[in-house]
């Protein structure tokens, strides 16, 4: 079976959010409490363990010295995401096994597996995955609903009243069915846009050179090798900025590419230690 | 939507949404499009996606101003001098498009010389009495010849000529007058002049589109006729990617409209009676309310309604019960009823799906107007602020006397019926699910209520009470039949009992009955249910649900053809005259009346007394003048640059203790006020939602940085908004996308204030209602909630 993933256009976004709260419905989350941040139109703020879209509100103030006060002239929208990497940290820091690569080549945690350890979420090169807090009864409101048959699913992060790690599932439990993820399926613009992970980078590649034949500068983050041992995203965006203005790494790297340096380093050090160990005793 | 209707014939959006996509330049301007409509600006990205122009005008930079090309800051309040500014540039540059303003509008019309004009007589046209606030619309009128037929010069250079008298009207409103009254640099004016007139003529086409941005004020309708008249003088009504699309709020309200929840309306737009005219008999309503197009088939309308409701009791000899009807005695429109019931004349209420407490303006008069009835029956799915109005923050529940009911009620899906969205289009939708728990359907509650009361009059001698009784009341037992409801409406053959298949078929001789003339045809047949169709495609999408009136989806599309039938250009060809096939052809049900031709009986407006599209409105249609004209709300941060006449001379308010009023100009409050919806709330409905209420968790208002500098406030401080009606608590949301004007060299700061919050809910927060003094439109007793004056301060406020 040939892989899925999302195209999210930053420049169809119109911020509506429908993404955000299309998922949360989908999958039972939680909402993540009511604080009023001042930011924008940002109140979620990230992407958490139960917030598994986020929609975020760049605003872009112009220079204008002469300016009384500063204006914005630009406010650019985009909606993250898990970017479902090909060589996914959270996949190979897991320690029991929960974090696996299904068949549609997404990354998924079985929240039945999970033992809630959080070395996923150090291992996250984008700051994705996160712990969900044990839902107690002031969050259960949010769950009232929730189908009794789908508890059983064993698919949605909260049937074991937290304390898993929780991110985006791609909609696993939809696409087993035929069904578009909730988000995409919601989207009004097509912003996010699902599909054949090659022929969304077929469409991407299309877009980028329409818009750039319209003098905006386009460009894609992750529809290729993103670099660092991670390889291509299956969750890639467009964007009209450098990834850090959206707040995305500009060079994240898998962690366990570090790992055989940090080996060396340590092997190196233990030699050392050896040699001057033996130096001192051997001068006695 | 007088607005609308004055101008065009038919007061409802000229297109519909997806027709959007076809347009070369779409101008959105009192709306917040993206926001307020996120499913609908699909169609508004795919024109963009296909070259299109996309320009926002509004008071914030908002999600809409940031997918649009061109963004331009205007003050709230000052649209009819932008728009005036626009037509003023178009016809001094001869960038009209004449032919269709010769062929479609009254253009050419002669008015009477007795006419005065606001440039004769400093802002106010002729007639105006000083002392009743109302003009004597007599002179706004077209010369006629004796036999009634109107005087035209078709080279346009009379000047008496109706361009002429408009040319006159907006001659002061320059690109210098737009900068010192708007605040638009006339750099930026001057691009959007262009990009319009580029964007117009028989090629390309512009599209408005416009929301409560535009009516929510003193002058509203006449920011309408602003637009319309602009729409007419580039040619764009009743044209593919044209036309003005009004963008409804709310779900239903299209139908709320058609099936008249308004005071003075009966179902399809039929008037109400009135005490104030000579209406007690039909035959004496049918004479008042008499017009000519398409609008002397009244009768059938009248009478086939008068069936509907009163059945076999409604007789040719008792005038079909046409005396049963209710009359109207005054304005009891919904500001005029809110006063009455704080002045203890109201004694009880039904609160349907409706939330006044939190939505409505001056809270504090509502709720001292709630703690005076009687009984209020509240249904509705969730416990509002209006039916929680005895526990208030201040209020001491055992000083009130009312007594309150709570009818749970059941939501969309767990209901059957028809939405009619801002397309005019009706689209069935089936339960989904049972009620849960104890609710309702709300036509299960009016159904029973209507049995029960026929019950508890049953037997009754009292001819009063024969109305209720004679009332035709079937739709089955336990919930109302939807269906059946809408077969109703539909109309049908009051001797065979079978539906009709078009408002042609009706007749003013008791022979049919039809509950809303507008809708014959949506069920044609017992099994036919068209707000069923599901057959989309790309264009008009005609097997889609059913749009009023007889499926057609754009009104008055005969304007998208020439005079002599052909389209105006192969590009924007969408209905024209087949010779060959001696009928009209194109994308969509033509807009003419049976057996019209290119030449004959084909009136681009038919439903307008003479078929055209009004540049001038002549007197009968509003009460503020016959052209729009700028004036100031009636509270603002400056004197109106055109005229001594400050703001409109026939708006409506209330100055009493209750419901206080700052001056016209007054320095305590120096900021501009303007209140608005965001994607995230609606309102109650929404506020209960906690995937929603995270999104915008708390009440806020949006002012820009330097505001917030001078008054020592930072982005998420709790600071308070004052008029001089009350306060208003709420965080403080500090962006650049707010920014100051310079209007007439003195800089004005604008304050934003989401209108969707209350005391209850996950997302909680003070009104804006608490801010808004009642002020209204005098066409269609609109409130004031667009542009107000305001004072802000860093700290909560005091308690209620």
């Amino acid at each position: 079976m040939s892989e899925t993933g999302f195209f999210t256009d930053t420049t169809l976004c119109i911020g509506c959010k429908a993404c955000e709260v299309a998922c949360k419905q989908w999958n039972e989350l939680p909402s993540d409490g009511f604080a009023f941040t001042g930011e924008s139109y940002d109140n979620t703020s990230q992407l958490s363990g139960t917030t598994w879209r986020h929609v975020a509100f760049v605003e872009q103030v112009a220079v204008d010295p002469a300016a009384a006060s500063p204006i914005v002239e630009k406010w650019l929208m985009m909606s993250d995401v898990c970017k479902h990497c090909t060589n996914a940290g959270c996949h190979e820091a897991c320690p029991t096994g929960a974090i696996v690569k299904n068949e549609f080549g997404n990354v998924f945690v079985q929240p039945d597996v999970c033992n809630g350890c959080g070395y996923c979420v150090v291992s996250c090169p984008f700051g994705v995955i996160d712990l969900v807090d044990p839902i107690d009864a002031d969050r259960k409101y949010a769950v009232a609903n929730l189908n009794e048959a789908r508890r059983d699913n064993n698919q949605t992060a909260i049937q074991n009243n937290g304390g898993v790690a929780g991110k985006c599932t791609l909609c696993y439990d939809r696409q087993k069915i035929g069904e578009t993820p909730a988000c995409a399926k919601a989207c009004p613009t097509e912003s996010i846009q699902f599909g054949d992970l090659l022929e969304l980078r077929e469409r991407a590649n299309a877009r980028v050179e329409t818009l750039i034949a319209r003098g905006i500068d386009a460009q894609l983050y992750g529809a290729e090798d993103i670099g660092g041992g991670i390889g291509p995203l299956n969750a890639f965006f467009l964007l009209t900025d450098r990834p850090e203005v959206y707040n995305l790494p500009v060079a994240p790297v898998l962690p366990s590419t570090r790992q055989p340096a940090g080996y060396a380093a340590a092997a190196g050090t233990a030699l050392a230690l050896a040699v001057a160990g033996w130096a001192i005793f051997r001068s006695r | 939507m007088p607005g609308l209707g004055t101008s065009f014939g038919r007061g409802g959006a000229t297109s519909y949404v997806q027709d959007l996509q076809n347009a070369d330049c779409i101008l959105i301007e009192g709306s917040n499009f993206a926001e307020a409509h996120p499913v609908a600006f699909r169609f508004v990205m795919k024109a963009k996606e296909r070259g299109a122009t996309i320009v926002h005008v509004d008071p914030r930079f908002t999600r809409t101003s940031a997918l649009a090309d061109l963004y331009i800051a205007l003050r709230s309040g000052s649209d009819i001098a932008f728009l005036g500014g626009i037509v003023n540039w178009v016809l001094q540059n001869e960038r009209y498009f004449r032919e269709y303003v010769l062929a479609y509008t009254n253009a050419a019309y002669l008015v009477r010389d007795d006419f005065r004009d606001t440039e004769d007589l400093a802002g106010l046209f002729s007639g105006f009495d000083e002392n009743a606030k109302v003009y004597d619309r007599e002179t706004w009128d077209f010369e006629r010849a004796a036999d009634g037929s109107v005087a035209r010069d078709e080279t346009l250079a009379h000047p008496r000529c109706v361009i002429n008298v408009l040319r006159k009207h907006f001659s002061r409103y320059t690109p210098e007058m737009v900068e010192r009254i708007c605040g638009v640099s006339q750099a930026q004016f001057g691009q959007l002049c262009e990009t319009l007139a580029r964007n117009s003529g028989r090629e390309r086409t512009t599209a408005f589109a416009y929301a409560v941005g535009w009516t929510q004020h003193t002058v509203g309708v006449q920011y309408i006729r602003t637009a319309s008249i602009l729409q007419l003088l580039l040619g764009n009504i009743g044209r593919p990617g044209g036309g003005i699309m009004a963008l409804r709020g709310h779900a239903n309200i299209q139908g709320a409209t058609d099936i008249a929840t308004l005071y003075d309306l009966l179902p399809g737009y039929l008037g109400m009676p009135s005490t104030t005219r000579d209406e007690q008999t039909l035959a004496a309503y049918l004479r008042s309310n008499a017009k000519s197009g398409w609008w002397q088939h009244l009768p059938a309308y009248v009478v086939s309604l008068l069936k509907a409701f009163y059945g076999e009791a409604a007789t040719a000899e008792n005038d079909y019960c046409f005396d049963y009807l209710p009359q109207c005695t005054g304005d009891h429109s919904t500001l005029p009823t809110q006063i009455a019931m704080k002045d203890g004349v109201v004694k009880g209420y039904f609160v349907i799906g409706q939330n006044p407490a939190a939505s409505g303006q001056n809270g504090a008069m509502i709720n001292a107007g709630l703690e005076r009835l009687d009984w209020m029956v509240n249904v509705d799915a969730y416990e509002t602020e209006t039916a929680s109005f005895w526990k208030r923050e201040g209020a001491d529940p055992a000083t009130i006397a009312t007594e309150c009911f709570f009818i749970p009620a059941a939501t969309i899906l767990e209901k059957d019926g028809t939405m009619v969205n801002t397309n005019r289009l009706l689209q069935w939708h089936d339960r989904a699910i049972e009620p849960i728990g104890q609710s309702v359907t709300d036509a299960w509650f009016l159904y029973t209520l209507g049995k029960r009361l026929k019950e508890l009059y049953a037997g009754s001698s009292d001819p009063k009470d024969r109305p209720l009784l004679d009332m035709t009341w079937e739709y089955g037992d336990g919930d109302p039949s939807a269906l059946r409801i809408l077969q109703e409406i539909n109309g049908f053959d009051t001797r065979t009992g079978e539906q009709l298949r078009s408002f042609t078929d009706l007749r003013d001789d008791g022979s049919t009955a039809a509950g809303a003339w507008i809708y014959t045809g949506v069920c044609p047949d017992a099994d036919t249910n068209n707000a069923r169709a599901r057959n989309g495609d790309e264009d008009a999408a005609l097997g889609w649900g059913w749009a009023w009136p007889a499926n057609r989806r754009m009104l008055y599309n005969r304007a998208s053809a020439a005079p002599d039938g052909t389209p105006w250009s192969e590009r924007k060809r969408y209905v024209w005259w087949d010779e060959a096939a001696n009928r009209w052809s194109g994308a969509d049900v033509a807009d003419v009346v049976p057996g019209a031709k290119p030449g004959h009986d084909d009136q681009a407006f038919l439903m307008q007394t003479d078929g055209l599209g009004a540049l001038f409105a002549p007197g009968r249609e509003l009460v503020d003048g016959p052209f729009p004209t700028h004036y100031e709300p009636s509270a603002s941060v400056v004197e109106n640059a055109l005229y001594p006449q400050q703001s409109n001379p026939t708006m409506r308010g209330w100055r009493r203790s209750d419901n206080r009023s700052p001056a016209a100009v007054d320095a305590q409050y120096p900021h501009v006020l303007t209140t608005y919806r965001i994607t995230e709330m609606s309102g109650i409905m929404t506020r209960y939602i906690p995937w929603l209420a995270e999104l915008q968790p708390a009440a806020f208002c949006e002012i820009d940085p330097q505001l917030a500098v001078e008054q020592g406030i930072a982005s998420g401080d709790t600071v308070t908004v004052s008029t001089a009606l009350g306060e208003l608590e709420c965080k403080a949301l500090v962006s650049g996308r707010m920014r100051p004007l310079r209007i007439g060299g003195k800089r004005v700061h604008t304050v934003g204030v989401p209108y969707n919050y209350g005391a209850l809910g996950f997302a909680r927060g003070d009104s804006a209602g608490e801010l808004i003094p009642l002020v209204m439109d005098p066409n269609v007793s609109i409130h004031e909630s667009k542009s107000l004056t305001c004072a802000i301060r860093l700290g909560p406020r005091s308690p209620r």
